[in-house]
């Protein structure tokens, strides 16, 4: 079994989610706010990675972020190592790979909120932000489980853009998925049983824990 | 005092253009449902963005369109029951209360939560959620979040629409108490003419998007050019009389009205006043033979000119001096085998008429 190459895959996730949760819930406020009329632009490009190859998502964000884009050349003289083929380009591929799977529940969960609580909130005087901290999150705690546990299994099932993007670094971009792949090439079948097992295993009980926590936040749901 | 006046089109078939002041009190704000009753409260609280006109709190100006000001909800210092109350599920009755109030320190805040509470009768409830305690109480503990915060003007859209009639009148009354000390304009919405008369020192009445009429309920019901509004208050038999001998003792006067001699409540009218009686129509009963031994004063004679029918409901027109509007259901129609010329006897209790002052 490679542990190493299992603790960088939940490492990424966990990261990924935190990140997806920073950037991923304002836009989702935006998507099921906004009476922009061109908002439906912005939510296509965020369900892009649904329907495109990973490795057509790699492949743009391996040349937005190498060393000779604007993007690569600004975090080498800011850090003093490359942005392609590091577990931050890593992060930052995956966020943008996982996207639509964090924002799309997010953004349904809150459309679902009924408006009349979030005006009541404002009548009281309550700002936008303390309005979404108050109201709006706890009203949408189901979508927003949801969507980071979508996003974190698909950050560990991730392969196209991590091949596309990280490389095969052990310990740095050798996530599970591609330590699989290797062991699966060079016949060691044994111990790619085992890391697979592993994972299916892990995912199990990341699952049901989800799924039993969720029964429980139901219970605070209004009542029909 | 709030000033407002508001121009908006919500829809190409409905427009809105009303302006109407509340001094400190109750002001109802009356009309049938479409009227734009609930626009005009949401475009005060800020909810809506009327396209045109002003809304003035005191000496703030809340929106004005010709100067561009529109302050936001937040900062409005309105306070608003919507009619489905918009209590926040997930939060506790305490909770749903202190969440206007959280500028406050906490000592300051429990204090202010509890005093509330307590005077609306609800502070065991505290620990509850909304989905846990009865429709009164939601609507106490809606009232009591908007109520805590001091709002400069309050907003009730059909407050009480869903209590029972005794319930009400104790929050009435909770609610004139509250605002003895505090004399802010509260705009109260309603469709239910009883409401009118319980709460009303002063009317303002919505038809179509436009005030049709404004002033204290009687006044509202007074005016002859109105005699629709006393209709839609729920009156459908209005007469012109003159008081005959009044028994202020007995809290009655005797009035005539084409000739027909009626018993009325008391009001203050001298003998050979003028005055306007009105009577609903769902108040009036009918016998098919003279009663006897009945506690009722007016028991008046008539034929039954014309008999149709609205749904639900039988109406017909009795002549018995005056034409009289009577409503009953088709069942009892059928028992009474009511039909064009038949002789009938009208029971009017006392206190079924309304003594307009003229």
């Amino acid at each position: 079994m490679d542990v190493e190459a299992l603790l960088l895959s939940v490492r990424l996730a966990t990261v990924v989610c935190i990140a997806l949760l920073i950037v991923g819930l304002p836009i989702a406020y935006w998507i099921a706010f906004s009476t922009w009329r061109w908002k439906f632009l912005v939510e296509a490009v965020v369900a892009l990675p649904l329907v495109l190859p990973p490795t057509v998502l790699g492949f743009y964000v391996l040349v937005a972020i190498g060393a000779r884009s604007p993007i690569g050349q600004a975090w080498t003289s800011w850090f003093g190592e490359g942005l392609a083929f590091s577990f931050e380009g890593l992060v930052l591929a995956s966020i943008l790979y996982s996207l639509p799977f964090a924002v799309q529940p997010f953004a349904a969960a809150f459309a679902q909120v009924d408006r009349s609580l979030l005006e009541a909130s404002a009548v009281l005087g309550a700002s936008r932000l303390r309005t979404a901290w108050r109201i709006l999150l706890p009203l949408s705690i189901n979508g927003i489980i949801t969507g980071v546990v979508l996003s974190f299994a698909h950050t560990i099932g991730e392969f196209g853009v991590v091949v596309m993007v990280g490389g095969n670094l052990p310990g740095v971009t050798r996530t599970v998925s591609i330590a699989i792949y290797d062991d699966v090439q060079a016949l060691e079948y044994g111990r790619a049983n085992a890391t697979a097992l592993a994972l299916v295993v892990f995912s199990v009980c990341v699952l049901a824990a989800v799924y039993a926590l969720n029964r429980r936040v139901w219970q605070v749901q209004p009542r029909p | 005092m709030l000033d407002v006046s508001l121009r908006t089109h919500l829809s190409a078939s409905f427009a809105l253009d009303v302006s109407f002041a509340a001094p400190p009190g109750i002001t109802i704000l009356f009309g049938a449902s479409g009227s734009g009753k609930t626009t005009v409260l949401r475009a005060i609280a800020g909810l809506l963005r009327p396209h045109g006109g002003r809304v003035v709190v005191g000496d703030r100006t809340l929106f004005d369109a010709a100067s561009r000001t529109d302050v936001p909800v937040a900062r409005r210092r309105i306070g608003y029951v919507a009619q489905h109350l918009a209590l926040f599920p997930h939060l506790s009755v305490l909770e749903n209360v202190s969440y206007g109030i959280a500028h406050l320190d906490r000592a300051e805040r429990d204090r202010r939560a509890d005093a509330i509470l307590t005077s609306l009768g609800i502070a065991h409830l505290r620990a509850r959620r909304p989905g846990e305690i009865s429709g009164g109480e939601r609507q106490r503990t809606a009232l009591a979040r908007t109520l805590v915060t001091d709002p400069d003007a309050l907003l009730l859209d059909e407050p009480l629409s869903a209590l029972d009639y005794a319930t009400q009148t104790r929050m009435l009354d909770d609610l004139r108490a509250w605002n003895r000390e505090r004399g802010i304009p509260i705009v109260y919405v309603t469709h239910a003419h009883r409401e009118v008369f319980a709460l009303g020192e002063r009317v303002v009445v919505l038809e179509h998007g436009r005030v049709r009429a404004e002033g204290t309920p009687h006044e509202v019901l007074d005016a002859p050019a109105r005699h629709s509004l006393a209709t839609q208050a729920g009156f459908e038999n209005v007469f012109d009389g003159l008081v005959m001998s009044s028994r202020p003792e007995a809290g009655t006067m005797a009035c005539r009205i084409d000739g027909l001699d009626v018993e009325v409540p008391y009001s203050g009218a001298d003998d050979g006043d003028a005055i306007r009686v009105a009577v609903r129509a769902g108040d009036i009963l009918v016998a098919g033979e003279e009663p006897r031994a009945l506690s009722a004063r007016n028991i008046l004679p008539g034929e039954v000119r014309s008999l149709g029918r609205e749904g639900a409901t039988m109406i017909a027109r009795v002549a018995a001096g005056p034409v009289f509007e009577v409503h009953l259901t088709p069942a009892a129609a059928q028992t009474l085998a009511l039909e064009e010329g038949s002789r009938v006897w009208l029971v009017i209790k006392t206190y079924s008429w309304r003594v307009i002052q003229m």
